[in-house]
């Protein structure tokens, strides 16, 4: 009995008496669980366009963020060196888009899922091999983001909010809004959904499938370079950000491959729930659950809803 | 010339749906054991203990998840740690029972790392595809944790750390830090030997039909009176002891002793590689893709500075590192264009060219 009430009665009690410590485990949950759905989001994007699992959007997010920060190194002003790297995404996605994509059209989706993995370990040998394996501080204050803390007293007892989750929440949601506008306002955006629905349809109406990938994988670079600024000036720009980048595949399957608001929640879902889990739970069984929870909490959700919370609804035919 | 069907009649069924139809590749494979066995009698040290015996474990490991996702179709990324269940179940085993002996111990191993596997497996009924792989991945987290955090699956050892004890077979030093890495490559190549016979028996058979009609369309499987969740459990369990028995060599016959680390996510994705770089569904493949990836780095290692150091560019040994992923990764990718198939497609069309060889009709 004794291990039934410290497991469904303590914590709560523990939540009722301190409420300030559950509005900053909350807070946090929440911040890592929008950057979860920053990385996840880069994700959806390529999946949705192509139908390729990109393995290697954790290492897209390292890279660029290696990138600008490699370039500020070499002298290059802190705003012109984010418009460099904006271009090296592109070129990035081209040199993809060609060499990877073009080849391999029509194949399985397993094929595609290994070359993204090629793609993983030739990027981790570049990466190291021009800016070297070791850490490197991300330029905060250069890009005009936000440091220092805000404490706020609340429910008898101080709840500290940093500068930085602030303005990478607010940063994460505009990503996601203006995302969720091209999608659905633009031309190219209606290209994507179309292209997204089925390929050979959307090639019949004279959708050009070679530069819709370019540029998925482009948006891909894009929202992979905020998210590696967002984590990189929380943990540091290293290539152990990739196993950051592995969460969002929980994240992932939570809220369906091919949806963006799916993406989103499921990233809170993760987020806070990884965090209160590891706060009140952990202790219980030696703490870091935080490596595996995420993983058994998606397992669980799969197990009643196979495609997802917002995923499609998979319809088998014979 | 030498590799003809010509003249070699089938006069009974049996010798009909024999694995291996033509006197040729019987020859051929009985010469590849015998060259295998010589080796280790040939071979130095350094091609055995860094060479041979990595090779052929991962071999073991690559033919047990081929049978998960290449023969059931069901993709994995828990195989690392499906072989950490196999490493710590023979550690648990060996010590506590330290009179019998080692090999039965490593065969029992497998048994753990099968019903562990086969637990993990159970969402694999509703959950399809890629979103079953990242299920997966929640028993590569979660063991890798249990690793760390349950000391009892060390005997509380300070270290954490897995060590070899001394065991013996026939008298002569197998596991520990005496035995040989002749001895060691030996009783690898003869366990790989036996389950790969094994397994090449399961695939061809009743089994492996099911496995088959389960990958290529569950639905319609089902309807045909194949019981999906025992088929896809079984593959789970089957694949998983192979893992396991994997697991264990790779710790008492290869490192000799190993940390928790060794099972981890990187061990897993390049299980995978192997597979789908020698052929998903294919025994052989299984052996192809795991000397293509295992070896192929260890040759760059060699390979890389004796092409560029005559052109006076010195590199580092880090450099080497890097260049070496890069070079993988593009590899995989450029074998993946020429051959989705994989390395065992290609075999498989060499054999035919040679067959009608000199003439290409």
């Amino acid at each position: 009995m004794d291990i039934l009430y410290k497991i469904f009665i303590e914590p709560f009690v523990f939540m009722g008496e301190a409420p300030d410590l559950l509005i900053q485990t909350l807070w946090e949950g929440l911040v890592s669980g929008i950057l979860y759905a920053l990385i996840a989001l880069g994700f959806v994007l390529i999946f949705k366009a192509s139908g390729v699992f990109n393995f290697a959007q954790g290492i897209m997010v390292v890279f660029s963020a290696l990138i600008l920060v490699g370039l500020y190194e070499q002298g290059v002003p802190a705003l012109l060196a984010l418009l460099l790297t904006g271009g090296a995404m592109l070129i990035l996605a081209l040199t993809v888009e060609r060499v990877v994509l073009r080849p391999l059209v029509n194949q399985p989706d397993i094929i595609l899922f290994m070359a993204t993995f090629g793609l993983t370990y030739f990027l981790i040998g570049f990466g190291e091999l021009i800016f070297g394996g070791s850490p490197k501080e991300m330029i905060t204050s250069e890009l005009y983001l936000p440091q220092g803390t805000t404490e706020v007293e609340m429910l008898g007892g101080f709840v500290r909010f940093q500068h930085l989750d602030i303005a990478a929440t607010v940063i994460a949601s505009i990503m996601i809004g203006l995302l969720a506008v091209f999608f659905s306002k633009t031309r190219i955006g209606r290209a994507l959904r179309a292209v997204a629905d089925s390929h050979k349809a959307a090639l019949s109406v004279g959708i050009s499938l070679n530069q819709i990938w370019v540029i998925v994988w482009f948006a891909a670079g894009i929202v992979a370079l905020v998210a590696g600024i967002m984590w990189g000036a929380r943990a540091g720009v290293s290539f152990s950000l990739q196993i950051i980048a592995l969460k969002a595949l929980p994240v992932l399957i939570l809220g369906g491959f091919t949806s963006i608001p799916g993406a989103i929640i499921g990233g809170l879902i993760i987020g806070i729930g990884e965090k209160l889990g590891e706060f009140y739970w952990g202790p219980l069984v030696g703490g870091g659950i935080e490596t595996w929870l995420a993983y058994v909490i998606a397992l669980l959700f799969l197990l009643y809803r196979p495609q997802g919370l917002f995923g499609e609804k998979i319809i088998e035919r014979i | 010339m030498l590799y003809r069907e010509a003249g070699q009649f089938k006069t009974n069924y049996v010798a009909d749906r024999a694995i291996f139809p033509l006197r040729e590749d019987r020859i051929g494979l009985g010469l590849i054991v015998l060259v295998a066995y010589s080796l280790a009698f040939l071979g130095n040290d350094f091609l055995l203990q860094a060479v041979l015996i990595p090779f052929l474990v991962f071999s073991l490991a690559a033919i047990g998840l081929n049978i998960l996702t290449g023969y059931t179709g069901l993709l994995s990324l828990g195989t690392g740690a499906f072989m950490g269940v196999g490493a710590y179940a023979c550690y648990k085993l060996m010590t506590a029972f330290p009179e019998v002996n080692v090999i039965v111990w490593i065969f029992v191993s497998g048994f753990f790392s099968a019903g562990i596997g086969a637990l993990f497996g159970l969402p694999s009924l509703r959950i399809k595809g890629f979103y079953l792989a990242v299920a997966t991945l929640a028993a590569q987290f979660f063991l890798q944790w249990c690793f760390i955090r349950i000391p009892w699956l060390v005997n509380y050892n300070v270290s954490g750390a897995l060590e070899a004890p001394l065991r013996t077979l026939f008298g002569i030093p197998i596991v520990g830090a005496t035995a040989t890495p002749q001895t060691r490559y030996l009783v690898v190549l003869t366990i790989v030997i036996v389950l790969t016979w094994l397994a090449s028996n399961l695939v061809h058979g009743r089994i492996g039909r099911m496995w088959i009609a389960i990958r290529d369309m569950d639905l319609a499987a089902e309807l045909m009176g194949i019981r999906p969740l025992q088929t896809k459990l079984l593959a789970f369990a089957v694949s998983s002891y192979y893992c396991g028995v994997a697991g264990a060599l790779l710790v008492f016959l290869w490192y000799g002793g190993a940390e928790y680390d060794v099972f981890n996510i990187n061990q897993s994705f390049f299980i995978l590689f192997m597979v789908i770089i020698g052929g998903l569904g294919s025994l052989i493949g299984s052996f192809f893709g795991a000397a293509l990836i295992f070896i192929m780095p260890i040759v760059l290692g060699i390979v890389l500075p004796a092409i560029f150091e005559p052109l006076g560019i010195p590199i580092a040994a880090e450099t080497i590192e890097h260049l070496r992923f890069m070079i993988v990764g593009a590899l995989i990718i450029f074998f993946l264009i020429v051959e989705p198939h994989g390395l065992a497609r290609l075999w498989q069309i060499g054999k035919q060219k040679l067959l009608v060889w000199p003439f290409p009709y």
